[in-house]
């Protein structure tokens, strides 16, 4: 019996370890430029015999960590401010399933890199590739499209009521309420 | 090595008061240190006896001896508890009604430094570096909007945790001058050692001349070489980030660069701030401190030379 527990917990934490493994943090990416190599097709309407499409993968959409940085960049480099959080206002809503330019990886990479008419500024050269592709994977999952293992959980900005940490607390002692600006 | 460079320029000691905050605490240091030595001698020494002597003491007497320790644990315990709020009731009474008003904001990982004025062009900011006026209270709103980081500077107050959502409040005080070493003192990601900071107590009329500089614009690029190295920054990625007022720049992911080849180091406390080190930076920031925020740059030597004489100017 005793043997059995043991091995269930050697067991256990091998798989815990494994666990441990699961996603590469890339820190160091070679800057490449922005540029495509090849057309990226926004229909499958084609002349003749349809060309075989281009694998569909970002380098990300199954990075969790990834994903995260690229909920970060998409805040900070202002793409919520037309987008909002995947609601859309200014600009199109991400969050559902109507993709003018296309939905696969490389639709939406090229959307950020090249821009699109009425709005959409061009990032390509601004915005480093590798960022590029991380906005790409969490642009994914706002409609779902990322696997359910790597979509980040919950995010503050769309609940409904503000989280407890973000409403205005009771100043503490001592503290005067009005900062002198 | 880089490192005894940034420690001939900046130490760090809590033991080593530079104001009358600092002060207070070291008091109650060496006051706890002291007592609490006494009483590891005396439990030292009561033990060497008992492990000496051969026969057992009368009932009585070891009942007698028992009780006293108790009696001084709890007296000691209370003169700790009586001197610890004394310390902090002397910390939270320093204020002033002409403050310096600073508002420090932590980032993963490095600082963000406003000095705060009620006409909005004369507000300061910068990173990683605080000056202050010696002996003039300095109140210091503290802001966090990622994860909790924590405020310290050793050699003039105590700790003082940012937390998100809750701005809180710190006064503090240097009556000598000197470049005291701050750190970020509660846990917050992969580079929480490297987010260092420097405070700089200086003379008010230095103080002054310092702040007036700060409020200035960028200067135009002086060479054809900077010139280029300002075009370079400002189409490049670097703009996303980084502001450099008076240019097209005016990012606010990362440092405000406006006066960067006045601060003393780079990357929070990171590297000493000098061409070299600065080139390494941008060029491959990962290796030296892996998953900050700041991206590689691809950039030619040519191109790399530019960029360094344009922030080379931004005395």
């Amino acid at each position: 019996m005793r043997r059995l527990a043991t091995g269930l917990c050697a067991l256990a934490l091998t798989f815990a370890a494994l666990a441990c493994e699961r996603e590469e943090r890339r820190f160091q990416t070679l800057p490449a430029k922005s540029a495509r190599a090849q057309p990226v097709r926004l229909t499958t309407l084609q002349p003749g015999q349809s060309l075989p499409a281009r694998s569909g993968h970002g380098p990300y959409d199954e990075n969790a960590w990834a994903i995260s940085e690229g909920e970060r960049l998409f805040n900070q480099y202002n793409c919520s401010g037309c987008h909002f959080h995947g609601g859309g206002g200014i600009g199109p809503p991400l969050m559902d399933a109507k993709w003018i330019y296309g939905s696969d990886p490389q639709n939406i990479y090229d959307t950020i890199v090249e821009g699109r008419p009425n709005g959409m500024p061009s990032y390509g050269g601004h915005v480093p590739d590798d960022q590029i592709w991380k906005i790409e994977a969490y642009v994914r999952t706002l409609s779902g499209l990322a696997p359910k293992a790597a979509e980040p959980d919950r995010s503050d900005q769309m609940e409904a009521r503000r989280s407890e940490q973000a409403t205005s607390p009771a100043a503490p002692r001592g503290q005067k309420a009005e900062h002198p600006q | 090595m880089s490192w005894t460079c940034l420690l001939a320029f900046a130490g760090h000691s809590a033991l080593d008061p530079a104001g009358p905050q600092a002060a207070r605490i070291g008091d109650l240091w060496w006051l706890m240190f002291w007592v609490c030595s006494a009483v590891f001698l005396l439990v030292m020494a009561a033990l060497a006896a008992g492990l000496v002597r051969e026969e057992e003491p009368a009932r009585r007497r070891m009942n007698r001896v028992v009780t006293g320790a108790v009696i001084a644990t709890a007296l000691i315990l209370f003169v700790f508890l009586f001197a610890s709020t004394g310390t902090g009731r002397a910390l939270a009474s320093l204020s002033s009604a002409d403050p310096v008003s600073v508002e420090v904001t932590g980032h993963q990982w490095w600082w963000e430094v406003q000095y705060l004025d009620p006409v909005l062009a004369q507000r300061v900011t910068t990173a990683n570096e605080i000056h202050i006026p010696v002996g003039r209270p300095i109140r210091i709103r503290t802001v966090s909007h990622d994860v909790i980081h924590s405020f310290w500077v050793p050699n003039l107050h105590g700790k003082h945790d940012l937390i998100p959502g809750y701005d809180g409040e710190l006064w503090l005080q240097a009556d000598r001058p000197g470049v005291y070493r701050g750190q970020c003192a509660e846990f917050c990601g992969h580079q929480h050692a490297h987010m260092a900071f420097l405070v700089v107590a200086e003379s008010p009329a230095r103080f002054a001349g310092w702040l007036a500089a700060q409020r200035q614009s960028a200067s135009p690029p002086a060479t054809p070489l900077a010139q280029r190295g300002h075009d370079l920054f400002v189409q490049l990625q670097c703009a996303l980030c980084h502001t450099v007022q008076g240019t097209d720049a005016n990012g606010r992911i990362g440092p405000d660069l406006t006066h960067l080849a006045s601060r003393r180091t780079l990357a929070a406390g990171t590297l000493p701030n000098t061409p070299g080190h600065l080139a390494g930076w941008i060029v491959d920031s990962q290796t030296l401190k892996p998953s900050n925020p700041m991206p590689a740059t691809s950039l030619g030597s040519n191109d790399l030379e530019a960029l360094l004489a344009f922030l080379d100017g931004l005395k």
